[in-house]
């Protein structure tokens, strides 16, 4: 099969994903959103009948109010659609149409530190802060692992080779977020070194805003690459043991090329490939598992948002992060794929 | 591929991390037959019921921390077995319950609280509460008539806390007592207090309650004292004066569950998809292929924390989700095994003799794989244990059944970690790891025996 095609059939299953996971969305959240909607109108219509005085003068007996009030919230539910239930054809597919084009509508509850409670402002103002610390947290984590990796894996069998693998076993065991509040316990509570939570005090607004949030990240980061590093330099270093008992690396020892030279240069490129795949689909992973590590932290990316729009049942907020962040996991696995495509000319797909 | 499973048992036992694994495990199961046995499941459901607690202390330490501090911190004890002597003077009885103890701390308690229940019947009893301390001073902390009776042979049931003002009020009386500035707030502090310094004064104390009984019917019908202390038990309480040994052991059964059940019911799952889309081949294949790449690609854990919230929290259900999930990945090895195993001369034989593709399927195909699917059982346990542990954190755990994430959450919630309160973190997230790594000790041990390749690794 040619790359290209390769490349459509993953487009198809990526939109096949979005379409799925929106509809499941919906449908999971569906009758509870129905059921707030019509709450609400019932609520502001008999407030407004009571308010109005001159209007509840004109009424002879409680049975008129009453026929009255249920008319009004029969009109207002029908300009909201809400005569058909949720699951009707119709309404279903206007609001997949209009999620899947990014019109998120507007918040319940939540609002973005500016004020705005449009569910994009809300979620666009979360999207960097996430991207930054996960993204920062991959490179670190990334940066280390190839290097420690491949010098485990160039001293296979070595101290430090067993405390690597020893090491990786052991910290991917810990929940990442246990290990964050052993970590607050250690920098927030021991040694008052960092704040224990990590949302910071001042307005977004304040020029030394940046600043406060980057002292403020630190800690979430440490814990972050502290958890992550050991099983990176596994993972490299299982490959680059494989490619070391290739033949090709045999000739170049035999061509007396250095063994730093081997290992770094040659080895290491060779295992380029799963290498990027599983750093993107890491990095995916984690901003998934964002929404557990940043309530520890409490840091203000889209995870606690996700979490702090569940404790509320805030549900256009839970649409539009579920949507986004789908949208975001997909993008990365594909660019995993797209890479390993075009690094590994012999990548096989079925 | 085919091993006989007495072949696989004899590497096994060479295997040094499996054995190790193994024996972690037997501890695991060990500390769940414990925790059922000794622990009625009754105590452990009201366990989200803080009336079911307030008998303990609230955030106390584990009772060993005494061991490595030169400061020994009071251990919280309740007395149940007074001493009782009965007097009777005329028409007047007296009941007398006597709780004597040492205190030989470096701090001062909690709080004490005494715990009675009489039954009278037309006068109520008067109430005595003496305390006699080490230095021969006896105060009268509290004197009081019980409510009159409601009803012939009324029984009361009630709590004097060391905080009631009736007891303030008498330690106020004796402050002039001391040489230094005391006061009344802290009747615990001030009562087991040397006169001369401010410090505890260590020894045996006497705390009496007499009952003054004017009805040769009434009863006295039991009493306990308890005092409040600063550490309690194996591994402490928290903020809701919960036993924390109680939720960590019964933990154990749950997460095993929970783990086992998920990863064996996918990985069965999975095999059984895999081998079905591998043998059929064509069509068939193709559509259940893209079935699972859609799974594969679905955002675990906002689509589990959806299903949580809006369709329920049970532990079955729970365990549901996660099998949603946990078959992905293990179908596309098993398919691509299932490729090479079909083209072998004795599945074209038995397609020959007429069998037919489920019988081929189960008989033949899926025993090949078993082996190998007992690897990736236990290497998939952990995720489970930890997903799990996860969606407790958040609070989306069984409310019935407190499991380790649910007792991280509401360490959480309480702000644990930034009030130092470590006992509360600690022995949770290390019982998560010890059950992960026993798993994954074991299953990498089988998965090197049952899968050569990886073995130079």
């Amino acid at each position: 099969m040619g790359f290209g095609t390769f490349l459509l059939k993953r487009s198809a299953n990526m939109a096949i994903v979005l379409f799925f996971v929106v509809f499941l969305t919906l449908v999971l959240v569906g009758p509870t959103m129905d059921n707030i909607l019509k709450r609400s109108i019932e609520v502001s219509v008999t407030e407004e009948i009571a308010q109005n005085k001159a209007l509840l003068s004109t009424f002879k007996d409680a049975k008129e109010l009453e026929s009255y009030k249920k008319n009004l919230i029969d009109v207002r539910a029908k300009a909201l659609g809400l005569d058909e239930p949720w699951y009707s054809p119709k309404r279903l597919g206007l609001t997949m149409v209009k999620i899947l084009s990014f019109d998120l509508g507007r918040s319940f509850f939540l609002q973005s530190d500016t004020g705005s409670n449009q569910v994009s402002d809300i979620i666009l103002e979360r999207l960097p802060r996430t991207v930054l610390l996960f993204t920062s947290a991959t490179i670190i984590v990334t940066l280390i692992g190839l290097y420690l990796g491949a010098f485990s894996a160039s001293k296979a069998g070595s101290i430090i080779d067993r405390f690597t693998s020893g090491f990786a076993v052991i910290s991917s065991s810990f929940p990442v977020w246990w290990t964050g509040m052993l970590m607050i316990f250690a920098f927030a509570f021991v040694y008052r070194v960092f704040p224990a939570r990590a949302t910071p005090l001042i307005a977004v607004t304040d020029p030394a805003y940046i600043w406060s949030l980057l002292y403020h990240m630190t800690l979430p980061l440490i814990t972050l690459v502290i958890i992550g590093f050991g099983a990176w330099a596994y993972i490299v270093r299982n490959f680059v043991i494989g490619i070391l008992n290739e033949d090709y690396i045999m000739v170049k020892r035999a061509e007396g090329i250095p063994e730093r030279k081997v290992i770094y240069s040659h080895a290491l490129k060779n295992a380029a490939p799963p290498i990027i795949t599983s750093i993107a689909l890491g990095l995916s992973g984690s901003i998934g598992g964002a929404i557990i590590s940043e309530s520890v932290f409490d840091w203000p990316g889209m995870g606690k948002l996700y979490f702090d729009a569940i404790s509320v049942f805030d549900i256009p907020v839970i649409v539009g992060l579920t949507y986004i962040t789908t949208l975001v996991f997909l993008a990365s696995i594909f660019i995993a794929d797209l890479v390993y495509g075009l690094f590994d000319p012999r990548v096989k797909v079925t | 591929m085919s091993l006989a499973y007495a072949e696989i048992w004899r590497e096994f036992k060479r295997s040094r991390t499996g054995l190790a694994g193994l024996i972690v495990l037997a501890g695991l199961i060990v500390t769940s037959i414990v925790a059922v046995t000794t622990i009625p499941i009754e105590t452990f459901q009201q366990w989200q019921n803080p009336a079911q607690w307030t008998n303990n202390p609230k955030t106390a330490m584990p009772a060993w921390v005494n061991n490595f501090f030169a400061t020994k911190l009071p251990e919280h004890q309740i007395i149940r077995d007074p001493e009782v002597i009965e007097m009777s003077e005329g028409g007047l009885r007296t009941v007398s319950h006597k709780f004597t103890f040492n205190y030989n701390y470096d701090a001062f308690l909690n709080d004490f609280m005494l715990n009675y229940e009489a039954m009278y019947h037309t006068t109520p009893p008067l109430l005595q509460l003496l305390i006699e301390r080490p230095d021969g001073n006896r105060i009268e902390m509290l004197r009081t008539s019980l409510p009159s009776p409601q009803g012939d042979s009324y029984t009361h049931k009630a709590t004097i806390f060391s905080t009631d003002s009736a007891i303030k009020n008498s330690v106020r009386n004796i402050l002039n007592m001391y040489d230094y500035p005391a006061d009344e707030s802290q009747p615990q502090v001030t009562l087991f207090s040397d006169l001369h310094e401010q410090k505890v004064l260590k020894g045996t104390y006497t705390v009496t309650a007499t009952f003054f009984l004017f009805d040769e019917r009434d009863q006295v019908l039991g009493s306990s004292l308890l005092l409040g202390g600063k550490v309690y038990g194996l591994l402490g309480t928290d903020e809701l004066r919960r036993d924390l040994a109680i939720g960590v052991m019964w933990g154990t059964p749950i997460a095993l569950f929970i783990g086992i059940s998920v990863s064996s019911i996918s990985v069965i799952i999975g095999l059984i998809y895999g081998i079905i889309s591998g043998y059929k081949g064509r069509g068939t294949d193709e559509v259940m292929m893209r079935a699972n790449d859609v799974v594969y690609a679905l955002p675990a854990l906002p689509i589990l924390i959806l299903l949580a919230v809006t369709i329920g929290k049970n532990i079955l259900l729970i365990v549901g989700y996660l099998i949603v999930f946990g078959w992905v990945a293990i179908a596309k090895v098993a398919r691509s095994m299932s490729l090479q195993i079909k083209n072998l001369q004795y599945i074209e034989a038995a397609q020959l003799m007429g069998e037919s593709s489920t019988r081929i399927i189960f008989k033949h195909i899926f025993p090949q794989l078993l082996p190998y699917a007992f690897a990736v059982i236990a290497i998939s346990v952990p995720a489970a244990i930890i997903t799990e542990a996860g969606l407790s954190f958040l609070g989306l755990g069984d409310p019935t059944l407190p499991t380790w994430g649910q007792i991280l959450h509401d360490a959480n919630i309480f702000g644990a970690a930034s009030r130092g309160l470590w006992w509360w973190i600690v022995p949770p997230g290390i019982m998560i790891a010890i059950t992960g790594l026993a798993f994954v000790l074991i299953g990498t041990a089988l998965d090197s025996i049952v899968n050569p390749k990886m073995k130079k690794i």
